[in-house]
């Protein structure tokens, strides 16, 4: 078993036209920029992307939406300092946005990842957000019922990784990593370093290698 | 302003209610400001929603790393004994009620307690955790301006913008004073120096009960 992708290009080639991408990162931290900015120099169209933000200044995942590979984008906070491109993109009309509470997002990727068809939350219940969907009563309480969010790919940035997959994160660069590589069909994580089988410490593994069908090492 | 407190001292009022031991969230913008006014003698541990327990000061310049940055994606640092851990797990502690206290900015708060600080009104909106926040945490307060830049109440009888979570805040702190919540009306606790009763009800869109006790020598 070698998960090791020996370039950028090959790590995601079979990404194509139509295809859904969990986008791993918080602002910057832990997003794989080396990924996003090989998907944004190819003629990419009508990806959905699935992010907790929507990119800031040119580089990363604003380079991805400035190349109009994106038709949708389904995310927490896309409104931040520096996200110029976006919102251009969506005053235009070019980009469609699905806007999700941050848990509720990390919560219906990670529903994905572990085959629940769907959980009720009282988050968003009786807001604008979950204005026409499904709720239920329980415990006297209004809450929502929510359903996974699966992808195609996951794209993700990681500290360590070896051969098998299995995978470290640096600090709070984790983030969405671990759950988004549980719901990726194929998920792909750039990493600091590869090193071989048996030198991370399996006590400290964050993603075991299940999760995860390609790693490509790119120094930070 | 010409009465009441700085932004600093708003912080400062709500940090000071904090009782040491607990587990606490701070919002973008205004709540971050109370970890510059947290008293020397309790130990809270600062939640930040994107995997973080412990979180500590910014560094000193030069010294940023951007694999460690706040909610406002600042770079900060950790405490000793602080944490890392993935969004799944970070949500699931605010959900599942483990935090004590989760402090907001807000754009509005109403006399029963909603809170509208996702949508604001024109322009593009952005929920972020403040949602999960606003129904998880075990307390919710708010930290903002009594007033908007253009001198117009944001504590009102209702809110006109879309609202982040329903009858859910505790505490309010504004450069005006303290307010609290009951029976459907906001409830004065304490006064801002320099700030009278009849100030504070001029400047809300809504009726006050005073109950001004707290605070005062």
């Amino acid at each position: 078993m070698n998960k090791v992708a020996t370039d950028i290009p090959s790590a995601v080639a079979d990404v194509g036209d139509g295809a859904s991408i969990l986008v791993g990162g918080f602002g910057g931290a832990g997003a794989p920029t080396a990924l996003l900015e090989e998907l944004a120099g190819r003629d990419l169209h009508d990806l959905t992307v699935i992010a907790n933000n929507a990119g800031t200044g040119t580089t990363g995942l604003a380079a991805l939406l400035a190349s109009g590979a994106a038709s949708r984008i389904i995310c927490s906070y896309p409104r931040m300092r520096g996200s110029e491109i976006f919102e251009k993109l969506y005053s235009e009309g070019s980009i469609e946005l699905e806007l999700c509470p941050q848990g509720t997002l990390s919560e219906r990727i990670r529903a994905a990842g572990a085959g629940i068809a769907g959980f009720y939350t009282r988050v968003a219940a009786d807001t604008d957000l979950a204005a026409g969907r499904e709720t239920r009563v329980i415990d006297g309480r209004l809450h929502v019922l929510e359903t996974p969010l699966a992808a195609d790919f996951a794209l993700i940035r990681a500290d360590t990784a070896d051969r098998w997959g299995n995978l470290t994160y640096r600090k709070a660069a984790r983030n969405f990593g671990p759950t988004m590589a549980m719901a990726g069909r194929v998920t792909v994580a750039e990493t600091d370093r590869i090193v071989p089988l048996g030198d991370i410490d399996p006590e400290l593994v964050v993603t075991p290698g299940i999760f995860v069908q390609r790693v490509v090492e790119v120094p930070s | 302003m010409s009465a009441g407190w700085s932004s600093l001292e708003m912080a400062a009022a709500a940090a000071g209610d904090l009782v040491d031991g607990t587990y606490v969230n701070l919002g973008i913008g205004l709540p971050t400001l109370v970890t510059r006014a947290l008293p020397s003698d309790r130990e809270v541990v600062l939640h930040s929603e994107n995997g973080i327990l412990g979180a500590g000061p910014p560094p000193e310049a030069g010294d940023e790393d951007w694999d460690l940055i706040d909610a406002g994606k600042q770079p900060i640092s950790l405490v000793p004994g602080g944490s890392y851990f993935s969004h799944a797990d970070s949500f699931a502690m605010i959900r599942g009620g483990h935090l004590d206290v989760a402090i907001l900015g807000a754009y509005q708060v109403s006399a029963a307690g909603d809170v509208a600080n996702w949508h604001p009104g024109a322009g593009i909106p952005a929920v972020g955790g403040a949602m999960d926040l606003a129904v998880g945490a075990r307390s919710v307060w708010v930290l903002m301006w009594h007033n908007d830049q253009d001198g117009r109440p944001k504590v009102l009888a209702e809110c006109t913008l879309p609202v982040t979570g329903r009858g859910v805040v505790d505490r309010l702190y504004t450069d005006l004073g303290v307010f609290g919540f009951a029976g459907g009306s906001l409830v004065c606790r304490r006064l801002a120096p320099g700030v009278d009763r009849a100030t504070v009800q001029d400047r809300t869109g809504t009726g006050i009960v005073f109950d001004d006790k707290e605070g005062q020598q």
